[in-house]
């Protein structure tokens, strides 16, 4: 394999092993911080028991998700040296600036946290989880910034060779990064509500500690219901922004070939990139497509044709991924609201407990399934429109990015085995509680 | 020219604030077969950093990503050209940081083995090769005119470099046993004294050496013989060294902590006067050497990130003052949340 190649299924690898704890990361740290604050206001213990042992779970997934980030912030520099230095002056102040302003904060206050029970008043103790919950989710913002700014760029010249910033406020105050931030923090809150409904539920179906689990699924459900909808629209909304800035990657999510108006979405579509059409197409709703991401029935919508060849994504991963995103999110919508109508009876609907322990796993199928829309779908640019990937990889031998790659593999295999592993065990072992 | 000057000072003043927090850390991580005895010791140990490693280390994303923003090239080039060593300390610091979570969280024998060797493995690896790292960019590192390393991993590895690694972990092992003895009490505390005397005389040895070395095998020594008064800082390393001794000769733990963290602090600045203007210099030839002057980012951005510095790296170090303060007592075993 090629030295791209291999810097790219090294940084994808390390990326989306990163991202399978981030989400959880973010979205928890609210959610826990929401319960330390209930416990404050109203005195029941069992916010304080539901604090201590979702906080569990939490900070094992936290320090697997920490120490991979590492790995990120160097890894611009160690395998994409050209890129590096060719967009350092935008793109390495707002990496630069996660990890002054948001890291700092997150990861001061996460020892406070912990090791702080006894220190600090119950109050205070509370305040510092919401310090590391606005630090980690601020830190999401920050890094969605800098993605956002390779998807669209804005606010920079090239001059000296080089992307150099012009204008900072229109890099961070750009629509195309605030859908995603918004997009993205929601999607975690959804994993988030999953994680704690599915666990919540297999507890329910044994009738262990039952007043605890019961406020734990109904607190995960409010946070899953409220964040599923808004996924989903700001999904929609980022859908126009998609086809405003990135035209090709829109058509491949959609396997739109031709430009036309009263543009169709299908059901599904089987693409053939050798000749340019699909091979099979299902369902196709007509004009649907220029409704979306034009707000008109009878707007044009660009194909893939109107792209070079070589400009366009993969169309068969890029469709793929985005349809299995859209589907699943309309699955959580489905589960939460049946579960919101269902709150007050949740033991009497063994069935729908029994789903959503299965459904642990889907949010994160969806989270992995997006990022393969954004990146994949950014395809052959690396900042789209400005640098191509190809031309974005270090001038390293192929033997060390290949040995590093093996090693990654390696290392991440059995650290996500033990993290999964102990989350697992705890999980089931369920809350230490006195009373009950 | 003020601009990118400021910046270099500030890029060295992160490093070496990285250096003086974390080194602790991977100083205690290096001591820990031979100062945890019994498994209440390794406990005791890594609850000593417990609440500050993970703040700690956040220096080094912030020095990383300052190199990043500010010094696009040098990021570029020195992180490809040092791509084995770094990947070596990145796996490293992986290791050690799940170490402290997972340790205790199943009581097998073999399960806490595995991770009491990753915290070792993981906090000594560090400790050299950073050194080994810093040293060589001292020296100057092989890379050409198109910012390619004509080298490898064992190129680092020469005399000099590895001078630099040994001064790097006797400091980080000094400074990481002072803090031992500050949080810790009984049978524990006293042979941490006991490590940190021993350790001292060695790691005056290798400091001089490094000095007398760095003559030979650098170019560090020009700046200081243009502007003598610089001397000051070599002089007040010294004597930070000199003061670790007095000390704790005086059993008092947190002055021989301020005294070996400023030890760090003044080690690593001497490396960075003697190194401006360059932040990444080139031995095969001067010219192609990176600069303050020829590899920062435009001055918009250095603006931009000055005013983003001022104003949040008072905060960062307030809160982390504070929380230092909370946690400097001695650490009981009903306090162990690891």
């Amino acid at each position: 394999m090629d030295l791209v190649t291999l810097s790219r299924l090294q940084f994808a690898s390390t990326i989306m092993f990163h991202f399978l704890f981030v989400p959880l990361t973010l979205g928890l740290s609210i959610i826990i911080a929401y319960m330390e604050t209930r416990y404050v206001q109203t005195g029941d213990e069992t916010y304080l028991n539901m604090t201590k042992f979702w906080a569990k779970l939490f900070l094992i997934n936290f320090a697997v998700g920490v120490v991979t980030g590492i790995t990120q912030e160097f890894q611009f520099g160690t395998n994409w040296s050209r890129y590096s230095a060719y967009v350092g002056d935008v793109f390495g102040s707002l990496l630069a600036i996660e990890a002054t302003a948001t890291f700092f904060l997150e990861s001061t206050f996460i020892g406070v946290w912990i090791f702080g029970w006894k220190k600090l008043s119950k109050k205070a103790h509370a305040g510092v989880m919401w310090l590391v919950a606005i630090g980690s989710n601020l830190s999401a913002v920050w890094i969605l910034i800098a993605n956002a700014w390779m998807q669209s760029p804005v606010g920079f010249t090239i001059r000296n060779g080089r992307a150099e910033m012009v204008d900072f406020g229109a890099v961070i105050s750009q629509p195309f990064a605030t859908y995603k931030i918004i997009h993205t923090i929601s999607s975690a809150l959804v994993l988030a509500s999953f994680f704690i409904m599915g666990i919540s539920a297999y507890h329910l179906l044994k009738n262990h500690h039952k007043d605890f689990f019961t406020k734990s699924f109904r607190t995960g459900l409010g946070f899953g219901l409220i964040f599923s909808l808004v996924v989903f629209i700001v999904g929609d909304i980022n859908g126009v922004l998609v086809a405003e800035k990135q035209p090709a990657k829109l058509a491949a999510m959609e396997s739109l070939w031709e430009t036309t108006d009263m543009a169709p979405v299908y059901m599904f579509a089987w693409p053939d990139p050798e000749n340019e059409k699909n091979a099979v197409e299902i369902g196709a709703i007509p004009g649907f497509l220029s409704l979306l991401v034009k707000h008109d029935f009878n707007a044009v919508v660009q194909g893939l044709k109107d792209f070079p060849k070589d400009e366009r994504p993969p169309v068969l991963v890029t469709s793929f991924s985005f349809k299995g995103m859209v589907g699943l999110g309309t699955i959580f919508i489905l589960l939460t609201v049946y579960g919101w109508f269902k709150r007050k009876k949740l033991l009497e609907n063994p069935l729908y407990l029994k789903i959503m322990i299965f459904a642990i796993p889907l949010p994160y199928l969806a989270i992995q399934l997006g990022w393969i829309v954004a990146e994949i779908g950014r395809q052959p640019w690396l900042v789209y429109g400005v640098f191509k990937t190809a031309a974005g990889a270090s001038p390293v031998a192929v033997s060390q990015v290949a040995i590093s790659l093996v090693a990654f593999i390696l290392v991440y295999s059995v650290l996500g085995a033990a993290g999964f592993y102990l989350m697992f065990q705890k999980a089931k072992k369920g809350p230490e509680l006195d009373s009950e | 020219m003020v601009l990118q000057s400021i910046w270099f000072f500030l890029w060295g003043l992160l490093w070496a604030l990285y250096f003086m927090t974390d080194g602790f850390d991977l100083g205690i991580g290096a001591l820990y077969p031979i100062l945890g005895k019994t498994d209440e010791d390794k406990k005791t140990m890594i609850n000593a950093i417990g609440p500050l490693w993970d703040g700690n280390e956040v220096w080094l994303l912030t020095a990383g990503g300052v190199t990043f923003a500010a010094f696009p090239l040098v990021y570029a080039v020195m992180f490809s050209s040092l791509y084995t060593a770094l990947m070596l300390i990145l796996f490293a610091l992986i290791i050690r940081g799940v170490s402290f979570e997972f340790r205790n969280k199943i009581d097998h024998p073999v399960w806490v083995k595995v991770w009491d060797t990753c915290i070792f493995i993981g906090s000594i690896v560090p400790a050299i090769l950073f050194g080994v790292a810093f040293a060589n960019i001292f020296q100057g590192i092989p890379f050409d005119d198109e910012g390619i390393y004509q080298g490898t991993l064992f190129t680092l590895l020469n005399p000099y470099g590895l001078l630099g690694g040994v001064l790097f972990l006797l400091l980080f092992v000094q400074h990481g046993a002072n803090w031992i003895i500050i949080r810790s009490e009984g049978d524990l505390h006293d042979r941490a004294v006991k490590i940190a005397k021993g350790i001292w005389p060695v790691l005056l040895a290798v400091a001089v050496i490094f000095f007398v070395a760095s003559w030979f095998a650098t170019p560090l020594y020009q700046n200081y013989l243009t502007r003598p008064i610089l001397f000051v800082v070599i002089i007040v390393t010294v004597v930070a060294l000199l003061c670790v001794r007095l000390f704790l000769n005086q059993e008092n733990g947190f002055k021989a902590w301020f005294a070996s963290a400023l030890t760090i602090v003044g080690a690593i600045f001497f490396g960075i006067i003697g190194l401006f203007p360059n932040l990444f210099p080139s031995s095969i030839n001067p010219d192609y050497s990176l600069s303050a002057y020829n590899a920062s980012s435009s001055p918009l951005t250095l603006k931009v990130m000055l005013v983003v510095v001022i104003l949040i790296l008072p905060l960062v170090l307030a809160y982390q003052i504070w929380a230092y303060n909370l946690f400097k007592g001695k650490v009981k075993q009903e306090d162990f949340m690891y």
